[in-house]
């Protein structure tokens, strides 16, 4: 049994290695707040200038269409733009975690943004991904449920990527002139993804009800921002899991009651409950454990700190390490703290590098970055990650980070120890000690089941 | 294959295995290799994200199709005179001519009512009927269908691609493995690395399997580069390692060797807005996948069978966007040299108001799971009572469709 601080660093945080020591488990909680500085030195773009990139490049597409050459180089030059400000939900993303006084902000951020999983539906639009989470997510880490589920359901980026900025009422004025209508792509998502769960106790009726609710949910293209459209919203009162909301009309104030009484709802303490459970202790968790964080949940009213509180002081929480494996990006992430890069270090690497050691082998590992393949996000089964190709594509990683590196990784068993601690197992340690070369002793420590999993 | 290229085979295999004592010895499948259960092909391909049947296979026969769709009726094909094919799926009309392309209509799986994309496509893989939840759906009905083939080993099935999917996972041996993975150690490396694993099922089926794999690559592209590894080599260059097309010429080369059964998706068929955009780019991957698979495997496109299934169809009325939103009965997609082509099978429910399920979705008056039943009783010879018994718990075939040659 490893010991509680080590446990604490690989289960509830991206490991250890020499600038990242064990993570003093009373100490996390109190942590939370710091993940403010972090996120200041490596920033995002926000939606506003990202959607002034977007605009920029399409306008001199547009231009190169009807007169090639005029944009020069300009338009290479917006393209680099997007792809730059698109990247940084990345490449800042993971500097955050190496340079981060608290690991646990960080790995919640991700629990989140996977929980409110929204992708990008065109390449250009990926320049939008990276400030959903900076918008959405991240300033209600540490806030109620129902504060990050309304923040989600209100921004641009989540309601463009399931269809709600088109959806309206057809009774509406906009409805009306256009000859449009309801589209119940997020309605559904809201209640089966976000809140209740699937099986939570809504019918199809309810669908339905939340979607004609939800008109109105709109994007401005002359603010740029979300906005709340009264001409696209459905008159008449909707009727939601047996409550009627708005009345003749309905407005804003509405729709964010009845997303308040979604997160309140008990199949949703459940759900979040089981969720939390799943993603940090174990693919099967401990009964006790779920329960404890779903009577939380309910007694608090969602208070996400509360839950945090119970999944790092409940005794379920500190089994054996190893019953999840780490997703790739966790892998890649815990694998660059383990050789001691800084965040400075690692946003400095040239863009070609980037690719070859961020991009790709995450797409590799079979988790391109916010590109999961729908609303539901990733899988969380060690045996979905654990796959021949998938491991292969961890293990042809390993080597290439090391090469990258020049080997300046101490002895391979120093690197055991720094990143494993008393996590290492038996066979691990004879091999690392056998190994040909400190080079092919660290490669085994990264590819080792001990580091892949958590 | 030659038998040079056997031999070099199982020195690979025998390098892949130094240093191993697992008990999922790959010399096991060394042994069993050259006895291949049987000369038939089956594709299995899922269409992720639920498939608009009525707008692929079009019945512009019924009268109430046009009212229903009025914004998303676009160009189509003259099938048999009530059924239109989608002409996004034009390039596939010269297979349906020469009998290597039909469809099944107004079919689903079990599930009913709630509509989740995620939980429809699990009961999908599964096979399973809406009386199992979906966490006991665990095993994937390609896998039970090895469980049943006599002789069935770790190669004669296939998941092709990043995703692991759970038609096919369960208790017998499957291999997985997306095509331009590049994976090479040294033999040292190999053996200190299984050691590592020794104690971690997971783990070292996992890299077994890849060191076999890569090692069985390699002998292959050395051995035989034939007309079809030039072709799968060529489509790999063109369309970069993720393209649809990468995947079936690689699933194509699998098939030509030991593999049987192959697994793969295509996603993006979830058209809420803007469906005739959205359904174009779907089905031009869905058309390259068929026509793919069909230049990859030569001759062999006589004894295959392709299934594309979808978790479940859309509403018969066009929401307010331009698109569907999730609905019940669909269509399915069956092609090869295998199949009886030229048809659309299945009962057609109609779709006036009362012929709708919940007066919205094309009502299903067949299961997905008898169509595939029958197909795999009609091309491995397997026993009805393996296949509702094992395969499909529960499944009442049926009268046989006759969709097998």
């Amino acid at each position: 049994m490893s010991s509680r601080p080590i446990l604490a660093a690989i289960r509830f945080g991206y490991g250890m290695g020499p600038r990242r020591a064990e993570l003093n488990p009373g100490a996390i909680l109190g942590g939370l707040g710091d993940g403010g500085e972090v996120a200041k030195k490596f920033p995002v773009e926000s939606t506003a200038t990202a959607i002034a990139a977007m605009a920029r490049y399409q306008r001199l597409k547009k231009q190169e269409k009807t007169a090639p050459g005029a944009p020069g180089g300009r338009l290479k030059q917006a393209r680099t733009d997007l792809r730059r400000i698109a990247g940084l939900g990345l490449v800042h993303g993971v500097a955050r975690i190496l340079d981060t006084p608290a690991p646990f902000h960080e790995r919640l951020m991700w629990f989140w943004a996977d929980h409110f999983t929204a992708v990008a539906k065109t390449r250009v639009l990926r320049a939008a991904a990276p400030a959903y989470l900076d918008e959405a997510i991240r300033p209600h880490i540490t806030g109620r449920f129902s504060q990050m589920l309304k923040a989600v359901i209100t921004h641009p980026f989540m309601l463009n990527y399931l269809d709600q900025v088109t959806s309206m009422g057809p009774n509406s004025v906009a409805g009306k002139r256009r000859g449009k209508g309801l589209n119940e792509n997020l309605a559904r998502e809201v209640m089966e993804l976000h809140s209740l769960g699937v099986g939570g106790g809504y019918v199809q009726k309810d669908v339905r009800e939340l979607a004609e609710l939800m008109t109105g949910l709109s994007f401005s293209r002359r603010k740029q921002a979300f906005v709340f459209n009264p001409q696209m919203a459905e008159p008449g009162q909707n009727r939601i899991l047996g409550k009627p909301y708005g009345g003749a009309s309905h407005g804003l104030k509405d729709i964010l009651l009845a997303l308040d009484d979604l997160a309140a709802h008990p199949s949703t303490a459940r759900h979040i409950a089981l969720k939390l459970a799943v993603h940090f202790v174990a693919d099967t968790p401990p009964e006790g454990l779920v329960d404890e964080l779903e009577a939380t949940y309910r007694r608090s009213g969602g208070d996400l700190m509360a839950l945090y509180e119970v999944l790092l002081q409940h005794p379920d929480s500190w089994g054996e390490l190893g019953q999840k494996a780490k997703q790739p990006f966790d892998f890649i992430a815990s694998a660059l703290v383990s050789l001691g890069i800084a965040g400075t270090q690692l946003v400095a690497f040239p863009p070609r590098d980037l690719e070859r050691l961020l991009f790709r082998p995450l797409a590799a590992m079979g988790q391109p970055f916010m590109q999961a393949r729908g609303p539901d996000g990733w899988p969380e089964a060690a045996s979905a990650w654990i796959t021949p190709h998938g491991l292969a594509a961890r293990i042809s990683w390993s080597n290439a980070i090391l090469r990258r590196l020049g080997g300046r990784v101490g002895t391979a068993e120093e690197f055991l120890t720094t990143t494993l601690g008393d996590a290492a197992g038996e066979n691990l340690k004879r091999a690392v000690a056998r190994a040909p070369t400190d080079f092919d002793g660290a490669a085994l420590v990264l590819a080792s089941a001990e580091f892949n999993r958590r | 294959m030659s038998r040079i290229n056997d031999a070099r085979r199982r020195v690979l295999r025998g390098i892949a295995a130094l240093g191993c004592s697992a008990a999922a010895s790959p010399f096991a499948s060394t042994l069993t290799l050259a006895s291949v259960p049987t000369d038939a092909r089956l594709v299995v391909v899922i269409l992720r994200g639920a498939m608009d049947g009525l707008d692929v296979v079009q019945p512009r026969g019924d009268r109430s199709f046009a009212k229903a769709r009025p914004g998303l009726i676009g160009k189509a094909k003259d099938l048999n005179g009530f059924f239109a094919l989608n002409d996004n799926l034009g390039a596939l009309m010269s297979l349906w001519k020469v009998g290597e392309l039909s469809f099944v209509h107004a079919v689903s799986t079990p599930y009913r009512d709630e509509r989740s994309h995620f939980d429809g496509q699990d009961m999908l893989e599964a096979g399973t009927a809406m009386d199992v939840g979906p966490a006991a759906m665990r095993d994937g009905w390609l896998n039970r269908l090895l469980q049943v083939m006599p002789g069935a080993t770790g190669e004669t099935a296939f998941a092709i691609g990043r995703e692991n999917p759970k038609i096919l996972a369960g208790a017998a041996p499957v291999a997985n493995w997306a095509p331009n993975t590049n994976f090479a150690l040294s033999d040292e490396g190999q053996k200190l690395l299984l050691e590592v694993y020794h104690d971690d099922p997971l783990f070292s089926a996992a890299a077994l399997e890849a060191i076999e794999l890569a090692a069985v690559m390699d002998a292959d592209s050395a051995g035989d580069m034939d007309e079809t590894s030039a072709v799968m080599q060529e489509r790999m260059r063109d369309g970069g390692g993720n393209s649809q097309r990468a995947l079936a010429a690689f699933a194509a080369d699998r098939l030509n060797h030991d593999t049987r059964i192959a697994a793969f998706s295509i996603n993006g068929w979830d058209t809420h807005r803007n469906q005739a955009q959205g359904l174009k780019r779907a089905l031009e991957r869905l058309s390259e996948t068929i026509l793919s698979l069909k230049l990859g495997l030569g001759g062999n496109w006589q004894k295959t069978t392709v299934l594309a299934m979808t978790e479940f169809g859309r509403t018969v009325r066009e929401n307010g966007t331009g698109g569907t939103d999730h609905g019940t009965a669909g269509a399915m997609v069956l092609a090869g040299g295998a199949i009886r082509g030229g048809q659309v099978f299945g009962r057609w429910p109609g779709l006036a108001e009362s012929d709708l399920y919940d007066r919205r979705d094309l009502m299903p008056t067949g299961d997905v799971r008898s169509y595939a039943a029958w197909a795999m009783r009609e091309m491995f010879s397997l026993e009805r009572s393996a296949l509702e018994g094992s395969v499909f718990p529960g499944l009442d075939m049926g009268a046989n469709p006759g969709i097998i040659l």
